[in-house]
């Protein structure tokens, strides 16, 4: 109990931010500029029907009006209808947002199971041949746009090589998805045994997943390599070497779980952006993600989809900041809740 | 181990069992199978075209799982490639008609052994049904049918079982065509009834997931975002098609998609950029490029924009505007070109070249003429969605328009805003606009881009003659000695006065690789009914 309380208080400090966002989300999309009514009448739309979808979609109610109804549909847990996809918004995300989940999560896994050793490796041998590599490793992947990295491996491994499967999204079209429990494909086919599935949805996976993680592996081994050489340095470390302490001990056991705080902060930050950035990956891989799902309400001023987007992702942070400060605090006992 | 991979053979997902490993069999020989995967760049928000907010690319389901009263024919154009035949309009659900004299009254006689999937028959109260349906329920299929002269539930009757008859309120040769459009389509009324409520009566929640029809296919399994599966119905009335399952799968990025035609993963790829298909043609892969009937690019000079009141300065335009170039560069030499043409029209048919053609000393002349000599700045506006071809055009006439003194830059709206700014307020002084017309007369593309205030007519422009000539011809049989000559003097009044610039007509593109059987329709989605696995 003592270790749950200040989570909880955590979660309770999250509620005013939701509130915001919700407010914020609604003001803003009825900001954009553009019509919905006029998008979504259709192309042979006159001024009648135009105004006969603007009620339809309740658009023609006054702003407060709309809101007080946007806020009683939420409160029910009714996160409106998406018209571009025709389906209920909180269907939409409940099936996108596993998708993107489970694309980021791996790109990231592989991408830290590279970059942390490499950074690592890099720190302990500044200006060696394996600083360089890791320098020019990274330099390279995140100077090259997602869509043309995707592209690219499309094309040699799948064009050329034929190894990857069609680029099609989740599962090639001789699969049918595995029955939803996470909505990660890995995971729930792995639950019922189905290993066909599982080795094809990985075969799927495989590509976007190396195109994310060239791309978000250069700050994570930057900052991995930065904060090793600044640990590396410092005085514990020095004293720890003067009492004759083992190499492996000094590095794993004490510089690196310093390093660590640093890293994980880089962690936090890039699996956010890459979540809801990973659109062009999306596009190039016809992955059913988040991403795209986003810029195209956003472009038809879809404005529940906007809206439910807006505050699934709200919803997201506050939970991927809770772990974080969780791991902190796992990291580095100096760290509590108390002290913030 | 039962398998759950029974998407491609049985009845559909979850009623069928079968346990032979696909994965292995069927990627390189889909066709073989009686499957073809066909991809494409858009995506189906809802199975019923009657709903609000329904996308174009969804029409498809309408077409493909549906029939209609009528149809039209099929024919084989000059390059080989098939292509729905406008002229032809033959019987579909119904087996005949008969108009009265006055021609306000349709009587349309129905087979009586047409079922639908479920497996009861289809009956005039079916047609009733769903007739009432697309001019109720407002959007776009309401406006749709009014184009025809359907407006009203009680135009239609369902005198018995086999017998529907529709009462206009005026004579229309638009009334026959556009029965056979994918909008009035017949659904059956008794499953919808079924699932209707109060609040919603026409079903729209059911339909929306659910493919209540007779026609060639049913939807088995849908996937918003990823995939649609469509599955041949063997009881259909008309000639089977060749497919027995169709997948159709949404590929977002055109670069994957190619990837995917030219390897032969994907048998057919729908609606691709003119870029690729010349580049697969080139390659070897069989591109369709159908031109489409009754569309034009056009570049819009809109007359609330001062100079372009002054006639002198509309023709400056139309001299200084590289066609050639950006008929290469924009629409990579696919589909006709719209410049050029004899001085005054010959023929009534649409769309046909404009006399005008890049001559820049003509362009100075005329802009010498007029009270602009010196040049103005406007802005140039485009669509960004529509960006492939609206952009590169754009760069060219700007660079074109700057020889000859006029100062322009390029605008890019987005999307949501286009409609609003382009159609709607049409507010926009100098831009792209490509409104085609489903019925194929002239007549039809002048009432929506040529009359005062209506959709498609973003320039603002309103002749009172024309105004006259096309109320006059709209509804009028096209054998009416007074017919030709109003839609020549339409076309010379639109080439004199040049509210729309012409620039080339657009082609539809479709790239196939062990498909046999694509046939290009006016509605310009995916028709699977003629579709086939290669026979080679």
């Amino acid at each position: 109990m003592e270790r749950l309380k200040p989570i909880l208080t955590r979660i309770a400090q999250a509620i005013p931010v939701v509130v915001g966002v919700v407010v914020i989300s609604f003001v803003l999309t009825r900001a954009l500029p553009g019509d919905p009514a006029v998008f979504f009448a259709g192309a042979a739309a006159d001024a009648a029907s135009i105004e006969q979808v603007r009620s339809e979609l309740g658009l023609d109610q006054p702003l407060p009006v709309q809101f007080l109804y946007y806020v009683q549909d939420l409160a029910s847990g009714d996160l409106g209808n998406s018209v571009s996809t025709g389906q209920p918004v909180a269907t939409d995300l409940a099936r996108r947002l596993p998708a993107s989940l489970e694309l980021t999560l791996a790109a990231l896994l592989l991408s830290c199971s590279i970059a942390v050793p490499l950074g690592v490796l890099a720190a302990t041998r500044p200006g060696s041949w394996v600083d360089h590599v890791c320098r020019v490793l990274v330099t390279t992947g995140v100077s090259m746009p997602t869509f043309f990295t995707g592209i690219l491996l499309i094309y040699v491994f799948y064009y050329l090589l034929g190894w990857a499967p069609s680029p099609l999204g989740r599962l090639d079209f001789m699969y049918i998805e595995p029955d939803r429990v996470t909505g990660f494909f890995l995971i729930d086919a792995a639950l019922v045994g189905d290993w066909e599935t599982w080795l094809a949805a990985l075969k799927q996976l495989a590509l976007p997943a190396i195109t994310l993680a060239l791309f978000t592996m250069a700050p994570i081994a930057r900052m991995t390599r930065a904060a090793m050489l600044a640990a590396l340095s410092s005085d514990f470390i020095r004293t720890a070497r003067a009492a004759g302490l083992t190499r492996r001990k000094i590095l794993y056991g004490y510089a690196l779980r310093n390093a660590l705080l640093p890293v994980v902060t880089t962690l936090g930050m890039v699996f956010s952006f890459t979540l809801g950035a990973n659109v062009l990956v999306e596009k190039v891989f016809a992955w059913p993600g988040i991403g795209s799902y986003a810029v195209e309400a956003l472009v038809a001023s879809d404005y529940a989809a906007v809206q439910g987007f807006v505050l699934a992702m709200a919803l997201l942070f506050v939970a991927l900041n809770l772990v974080i400060d969780i791991a902190y605090a796992a990291i580095d006992p100096r760290i509590g809740f108390e002290s913030q | 181990m039962i398998s759950r991979r029974s998407i491609l053979k049985g009845a559909g997902a979850g009623l069928a069992v079968t346990s032979l490993p696909f994965a292995s069999v069927l990627n390189a020989k889909a066709a073989s199978g009686d499957v073809l995967v066909a991809v494409h760049g858009a995506t189906i928000n809802s199975l019923d075209l009657h709903r609000t907010g329904t996308n174009r690319p969804s029409y498809q389901v309408a077409v493909n799982c549906y029939d209609r009263l009528v149809s039209f024919g099929i024919k084989t154009l000059e390059d080989g490639s098939l292509s729905y035949d406008y002229a032809t309009i033959q019987p579909d659900i119904a087996k005949s008609w008969q108009v009265s004299d006055d021609g306000t009254v349709l009587t349309f006689t129905l087979r009586d052994d047409v079922t639908f999937q479920d497996g009861t028959p289809v009956t005039a109260e079916d047609v009733k049904w769903s007739f009432d349906r697309a001019v109720t329920v407002g959007g776009f299929p309401t406006v749709q049918m009014k184009a025809g002269g359907l407006e009203r539930p009680d135009q239609f009757e369902a005198v018995d079982a086999t017998t529907f008859v529709i009462t206009l309120d005026k004579p229309s040769k638009l009334a026959l065509p556009d029965l056979a459009v994918p909008v009035p389509f017949i659904l059956n009324s008794k499953v919808a009834k079924a699932n209707a409520t109060e609040a919603d009566p026409w079903a729209m929640e059911y339909v929306h997931k659910n493919t209540i029809g007779s026609g060639a296919f049913k939807v088995i399994r849908w996937d918003q975002g990823q995939q649609l599966v469509y599955e041949r119905n063997d009881n259909w009335h008309g000639e089977l098609p060749g497919v027995k399952r169709l997948i159709l799968r949404d590929v977002p990025s055109p670069a994957t998609r190619r990837a995917l035609i030219e390897r032969g993963d994907v048998q057919l790829s729908f609606d691709i950029p003119n870029k690729d298909a010349k580049e697969l043609a080139d390659a070897g892969v069989t591109v369709y490029s159908t031109p489409i009937e009754n569309a034009i690019q056009v570049v819009g000079l809109n007359t609330n924009f001062e100079p372009f009141t002054d006639p002198d300065v509309r023709k400056a335009i139309a001299y200084a505007i590289p066609y050639e170039e950006i008929f290469q560069t924009a629409a990579y030499g696919r589909g006709n070109k719209m410049w050029g043409g004899p001085e005054t029209a010959t023929d009534p048919v649409w769309p046909q070249p404009s006399p005008y053609f890049t001559d820049l000393d003509k362009a100075r002349e005329h802009l010498a003429k007029s009270a602009y000599a010196d040049g103005f700045d406007v802005p140039f506006s485009i669509d960004l969605d529509q960006s492939d071809w609206m952009e590169p055009t754009a760069i060219l006439i700007i660079e074109a328009l700057a020889k000859i003194g006029i100062t322009s830059t390029l605008e890019k709206i987005p999307g949501a805003n286009w409609r609003t700014a382009s159609l709607v307020e049409k507010r926009l002084p100098l831009h792209l606009e490509n409104f085609g017309g489903w019925l194929n007369y002239p007549d039809y593309y002048f009432f929506w881009a040529y009359q005062d205030g209506h959709l498609f007519n973003s320039s603002n422009y309103r002749n009172d003659e024309m105004e006259a000539l096309v109320d006059n011809a709209l509804h009028m049989e096209t054998d009416n000695p007074e017919w030709a000559p109003a839609i020549m003097r339409m076309i010379e009044i639109a080439y004199e006065d040049l509210p729309r610039i012409p620039l080339w007509q657009p082609a539809l593109n479709v790239a196939s690789n062990g498909a046999d059987g694509y046939a290009y329709w006016f509605h310009r989605q995916l028709d699977a009914r003629t579709l086939g696995p290669a026979s080679s």
